[in-house]
């Protein structure tokens, strides 16, 4: 079954269950590493200022999704894109080989599942971002630093040791460096790969109530294990399955009301 | 449950039903004393090489310990003339140690550079074929016997540097430096190329998605996140280029002179060890301990350097 672009037409979404108006959107993205087609035609809308999930059973693909809007496949050879990926408000397909990766990585951010902090001080981690695109003002930049990491609920821990190496905090601590990172650069969309797999419970909370404050400000579009968390934190929900969209939704009604089997096994438990 | 009842044998049962796989108590014997045998041997070849190197200091300590005799360790220190061969002796390290130092540092301005742009080209740049083609050449330019680099040196490399300077002298510390930095080149860029390539992808995937090029992320993230690595290539090279000989015995002049201009004609302790060697001082004299004082100095300055840089190799492994 072909999935239209119409929104009237997409998969399980019913009337009044598109969002609007979009960040972004995912058309009939395949991918595929080498000769495997590990994405089947996903159609996913990202609505603005609101947080997305993308749930579904290990493998089933949902790195490879969320990297694609980013373009990170484009750094290993041998991997290819089908579809497109429109980034609004200009509605450009990203994915067009005449879009410079690097123009896109500019516009968005990505934190990743294991932290990733650069071995340099906590301000120099989050003031990579800024540097890559020109900023040389001390002042522009000490300001943007201390904004990121207070947006990153992590101004009070660190505020005297900015110079301390980034990969001498906690773990949480590091993930929370990374996505005052990600935030420095005030990114149009903020791609999360399931942040706080790596993370303890009480760490886990902070980020999970740090991404609904965050959400006013910047679109977010997180994967996750976790169906609680989903549930939790998300505005709607995405549920793939073996790389493809099984259904679209509103996290509440999805998670209510599912009105596919597939995902009524996969959220009640009863998966495999 | 089920578990439980298959890993632990009832107690009626255990005894009779004896499992096929168990050894009998002789052959179990023997492969013990083979075992130990083995290792036994192991053991011994490992320990030659130990001993062997135990030796060499224990006769360097033991030899100079004549020459201190004669010696004061403060003259040794601080006098700035090297002539133990004169009529009228004197016995400082300094200018010897000044000539190894000089022609090092140049080795090194030319091997860090180079070195660390081309680790960093073929680590983070080059693809696969080029990587293939460049790595055995490298091999190739170590496997040079250094006496050829000696003479590449003071028929090539020299006259060419007068070309520039005229009044270079033909004997001079700038040439056979040079020269040295070649030599320690491949060993640089290996060391370095592997620290980089140990940096986790993760690393570069971070720096890529803030929109940073493909040189932003070689520059500014995997080369600090390499850096104890690179600088522990530094030191084995420094190491390598202290102790090498044949360059500068053929190339720098063999006379001992005080001096930190490279432009200079000067001995280094390596030179200064096989011309001495080489002549036929009677065994025991003082000229003839004097090597061994030099050699130590030596012993101990190629030492510090190893085990630093090992020291740091091992940190930068265990960061990850
Ligand atoms: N570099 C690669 N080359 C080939 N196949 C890959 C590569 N990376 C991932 N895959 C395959 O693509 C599929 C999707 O992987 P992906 O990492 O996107 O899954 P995921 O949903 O994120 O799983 P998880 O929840 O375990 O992180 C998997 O079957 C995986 O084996
Ligand atoms: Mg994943």
């Amino acid at each position: 079954m072909a999935r239209s672009l119409d929104s009237s037409h997409v998969g399980s979404a019913e009337k009044g269950e598109w969002p609007k108006p979009l960040k972004a959107e995912a058309c009939e993205l395949s991918f595929y590493y080498g000769s495997r087609l590990v994405l089947k035609r996903v159609s996913v809308p990202i609505a603005q200022g609101n947080i997305t999930a993308l749930i579904g059973p290990s493998g089933c693909g949902k790195s490879t999704f969320l990297r694609c809007f980013n373009r990170m496949h484009d750094l290993y050879p041998g991997t290819r894109y089908e579809g497109a990926i429109l980034l609004y408000p200009e509605g450009r397909n990203i994915l067009d080989r005449q879009v410079d990766p690097i123009e896109v990585r500019m516009r968005l951010a990505m934190v990743f599942q294991k932290p990733n902090p650069f071995p340099k001080s906590v301000y120099e981690n989050v003031a990579y971002g800024l540097r890559v695109r020109g900023v040389r003002d001390r002042r522009v930049l000490d300001e943007k630093v201390e904004q990121a990491l207070r947006s990153a609920a992590l101004w009070e821990e660190v505020k005297d040791r900015l110079s301390a190496l980034g990969t001498s905090l906690s773990g949480g601590q590091q993930q929370r460096l990374c996505i005052a990172r990600a935030l420095a650069t005030d990114p149009e969309l903020l791609l999360l790969d399931e942040p706080t797999s790596a993370l303890d419970p009480i760490a886990t909370g902070n980020i999970e109530e740090l991404l609904q404050d965050l959400k006013r400000r910047v679109t977010i579009l997180i994967v996750t294990h976790n169906m609680q968390q989903a549930a939790r934190i998300s505005d709607w929900t995405a549920f793939m399955y073996l790389g493809e969209l099984v259904e679209f939704g509103p996290t509440k009604r999805l998670f209510t009301t599912p009105t596919n089997k597939q995902t009524e096994d996969y959220i009640t438990g009863r998966f495999g | 449950m089920k578990g439980r009842t298959v890993l632990v044998p009832e107690q009626g049962t255990a005894g009779s039903s004896k499992p096929l796989l168990v050894e009998g108590e002789g052959r179990r014997r023997v492969r013990r004393i083979r075992e130990l045998v083995i290792e036994g041997g192991l053991l011994v070849a490992a320990l030659v090489s130990v001993a062997t190197t135990t030796m060499i200091l224990a006769v360097l300590v033991v030899e100079s310990l004549g020459f201190f005799d004669t010696v004061s360790l403060y003259d040794f220190l601080t006098d700035t003339l090297w002539t133990p061969l004169f009529d009228d002796p004197h016995y400082g390290i300094l200018p010897l140690l000044a000539g190894t130092i000089v022609t090092s540092m140049v080795g090194l301005l030319v091997a860090i550079p180079i070195g660390t742009v081309s680790a960093m080209y073929l680590s983070e740049f080059a693809s696969p074929r080029v990587r293939e083609i460049i790595k055995p050449v490298l091999e190739l330019l170590g496997a040079v016997p250094t006496v050829v680099y000696g003479y590449f040196a003071l028929l090539v490399v020299t006259p060419a540097l007068q070309w520039i300077w005229p009044d270079l002298p033909g004997f001079n510390m700038l040439g056979p430096g040079i020269v040295i930095g070649i030599m320690i080149l491949p060993l640089v860029i290996s060391l370095s190329e592997d620290a980089m390539r140990a940096v986790p992808m993760m690393l570069r995937e971070g720096s890529y998605a803030m929109g940073a090029t493909h040189l932003e992320t070689a520059w500014r993230v995997v080369v600090p996140a390499a850096t104890s690595g690179i600088v522990a290539a530094y030191v084995l090279g420094i190491s390598r280029a202290v102790g090498e000989t044949m360059v500068v015995a053929i190339a720098a002049g063999q006379n001992p002179n005080l001096t930190w201009n490279p432009m200079e004609p000067a001995a280094t302790i390596t030179a200064y060890i096989v011309q001495v060697a080489l002549g036929d001082l009677p065994h025991g004299s003082i000229g003839y301990r004097s090597i061994f004082a030099a050699g130590l100095v030596l012993a101990m300055m190629t030492f510090t350097f190893n085990i630093l840089g090992h020291v740091m190799r091992k940190r930068f492994r265990e960061v990850y």
